[in-house]
């Protein structure tokens, strides 16, 4: 592809103290297309995502956006230039009601106008949100917290969103609704970079995928052909 | 072998829970005892539960327990704006400062500066009003600065060690800053100008003799909790210390700066601490540099009772503790025959502590976290 890539790893290095967690990470996402990192357990997926956002800075390689390098830019210059993630377990503030929750997504945003404007499609995206603006976030049951937590990245009015595992700790029957979810928000030109332990159905929708062990891109290939590798299919699809 | 560590484990435990129980039984008698005798020597004074403890007792009369009441609020509004800058920084960092008396005492001495310049002056008598406005800016500006400087230097290092080690260096904040006050202005009581008197007389509200210093105190406190309450509540900075409060990390990823965020809850703290020195001075009329160490023991018992990192909890565990420690002495030890009870005020504060700590561990209006929740 010749455009520029929306976020880029250039040979990306990460260290916690000693430990090495990232190995020489390649990865490119570009504008509008969704693509899918997997992994097992300790693999470096959440080092990757919080790399990506500046909540942990690279020992050496690069991080671009928008072809610009931003290894020491913090988080909010990110989510300023249409970075966002959908955390892990879905990380609402519990105690603060939805509407703050959604609200705290435009935290960065002065435009009044627009801001309402997103929280109405908002609600018309997730009818059941705006049923519970002013109940406390604790009290949603985990369906509708993973909605509050769409809304309030999409707040943000991203570009890109990151998802952290968005099917974990959801009942069965929500996760293929989720995945419904998250299909419609990408069809609306929306990028996604997904981290999913459940690589059938993340490979299913996506475009592209890695699969990273110990901190290493081991596979870096289309949806189909991940999905019909042998090697793949051991390793992780039949866990899932 | 499993069995037996099983078996051990469980009677340790049950062997506590015992003793617990006991504790909170005999707390909860000692409390009915004296409360039943302090209502039958009111209703007839010779019965002879009435006399069974203490023959002496002859209950109060119903002014004398309005006086207790007021004075138990007026010193629990105090408390209370102290507990509130335990509570707020417990709520985003999760250790307690235990540096904030001397954060509070900070407001009280720079107070005491500004009044006895504004009264040589003679501005205190001739527009007290103004002279309030000055004395309450110059101690929420002292306090505020000493709470962010302590940030700064103190914590801020130390925001990623275990929260056992800020706790300690907040020990050692507050000596250093009690030895700064005695250095700069000596071991001696200084004190406050009198209030003039239009001011402080005593006036007759619904009944209830009040002093005018005491409705002064209430009113000042009363409007202090209100801005506060309408800043975190109402207000985008409040929501970004509540989120910051409630996960750094996720907050942050909004873009909040946590760092900025932390600093605004210091120096509101700080402030609420500074309105309360003025407060404590104006009422106490006297300061020296260990008036933070028991007020601000006091406030911290008050924001666990009402259940630490809430604040609506801490204002009322203010108000709670104020209260008991101005009416227990009287209503509860005075029939059982405890003598001296009027200097068992700090003995009371510190058995309510106990008491909420046994009955409802998470405080009068503390929600129950999960061992999540705690992170």
């Amino acid at each position: 592809m010749t455009e520029t890539a929306l976020l880029e790893f250039r040979s990306v290095n990460t260290h916690y103290g000693a430990v090495h967690i990232l190995k020489d990470v390649d990865l490119a996402i570009y504008p509008g297309e969704m693509v899918c990192l997997l992994g097992g357990n300790a693999s470096g997926k959440s080092t990757t995502l919080k790399t990506l956002l500046g909540m942990v800075t690279p020992t050496s390689g690069e991080v671009l956006l928008d072809g610009e390098v931003v290894n020491d830019k913090p988080t909010s210059y990110r989510v300023i230039n249409g970075v966002t993630m959908v955390p892990e377990n879905r990380r609402l503030f519990k105690r603060l009601t939805v509407k703050e929750n959604l609200e705290l997504g435009a935290y960065l945003r002065n435009d009044t106008e627009g801001i309402e404007e997103d929280l109405e499609n908002i609600y018309e995206l997730f009818p059941r949100v705006k049923e519970r603006l002013s109940q406390k976030a604790g009290t949603l049951s985990g369906g509708e917290q993973q909605m509050v937590a769409i809304g309030r990245a999409l707040m943000s009015r991203p570009r890109v969103l990151l998802m952290d595992e968005p099917s974990m700790g959801l009942a069965p029957a929500l996760v293929q609704q989720n995945f419904e979810l998250i299909q419609q928000i990408h069809e609306e030109g929306m990028a996604i970079f997904m981290v999913e332990q459940n690589a059938n159905m993340a490979l299913s929708i996506a475009d592209r995928g890695w699969v990273l062990q110990t901190g290493r891109v081991v596979l870096d290939d289309t949806a189909e052909a991940l999905l019909a590798n042998p090697e793949l299919r051991s390793s992780y699809l039949g866990e899932s | 072998m499993s069995e037996t560590v099983k078996k051990r484990s469980k009677s340790r435990v049950s062997g506590v829970d015992r003793f617990l129980t006991f504790i909170r039984v005999l707390m909860a008698t000692l409390i009915v005892l004296g409360v039943v005798a302090f209502i039958s020597q009111q209703i007839w004074p010779n019965n002879p539960f009435a006399e069974w403890r203490n023959p002496d007792a002859r209950g109060l009369t119903g002014d004398q327990f309005k006086g207790l009441v007021v004075s138990g609020l007026s010193q629990g509004a105090m408390y209370g704006l102290i507990a509130l800058g335990y509570s707020m920084v417990y709520g985003v960092l999760g250790f307690i400062n235990f540096a904030h008396g001397e954060v509070f005492m900070v407001g009280t001495m720079s107070g005491w500066i500004t009044s006895e310049k504004l009264n040589d002056a003679g501005l205190w008598e001739s527009n007290f009003i103004l002279s309030l406005f000055l004395i309450i800016f110059v101690a929420i500006t002292t306090s505020t600065v000493t709470a962010v400087i302590t940030e700064r230097i103190a914590y801020r290092p130390l925001r990623n060690s275990p929260r056992l080690i800020p706790l300690i260096t907040s020990i050692g904040v507050s000596f250093f800053i009690q030895n700064a006050a005695l250095g700069l202005f000596g071991p001696a009581s200084k004190g406050y100008p009198r209030l003039p008197e239009w001011l402080a007389k005593q006036r007759s509200i619904l009944t209830v003799e009040i002093s005018g210093t005491k409705i002064l105190v209430m009113v000042v406190a009363g409007l202090s909790m209100a801005c506060l309450w309408y800043l975190v509540e109402r207000t985008q900075t409040g929501r970004a210390m509540r989120a910051v409060a409630e996960d750094k990390e996720i907050a942050s990823l909004m873009g909040i700066n946590v760092n900025r965020t932390i600093v605004i809850t210091f120096a509101v703290g700080g402030a609420m601490a500074g309105v309360g020195g003025i407060l404590w001075g104006l009422l106490f009329r006297s300061v020296t540099h260990m008036t933070g160490f028991l007020p601000g023991i006091k406030a911290f018992t008050a924001a666990v009772v009402g259940g630490i990192g809430n604040m609506g909890g801490a204002m009322a565990g203010g108000i709670a503790l104020g209260s008991a420690e101005s009416i227990a002495p009287m209503v509860i030890l005075e029939p059982l025959g405890v003598p001296g009870v009027s200097q068992l005020k700090d003995a009371i504060a510190f058995t309510v502590l106990v008491l909420v700590l046994l009955f409802k561990p998470a405080g009068l209006f503390g929600e129950k976290l999960s061992q999540e929740d705690r992170g």
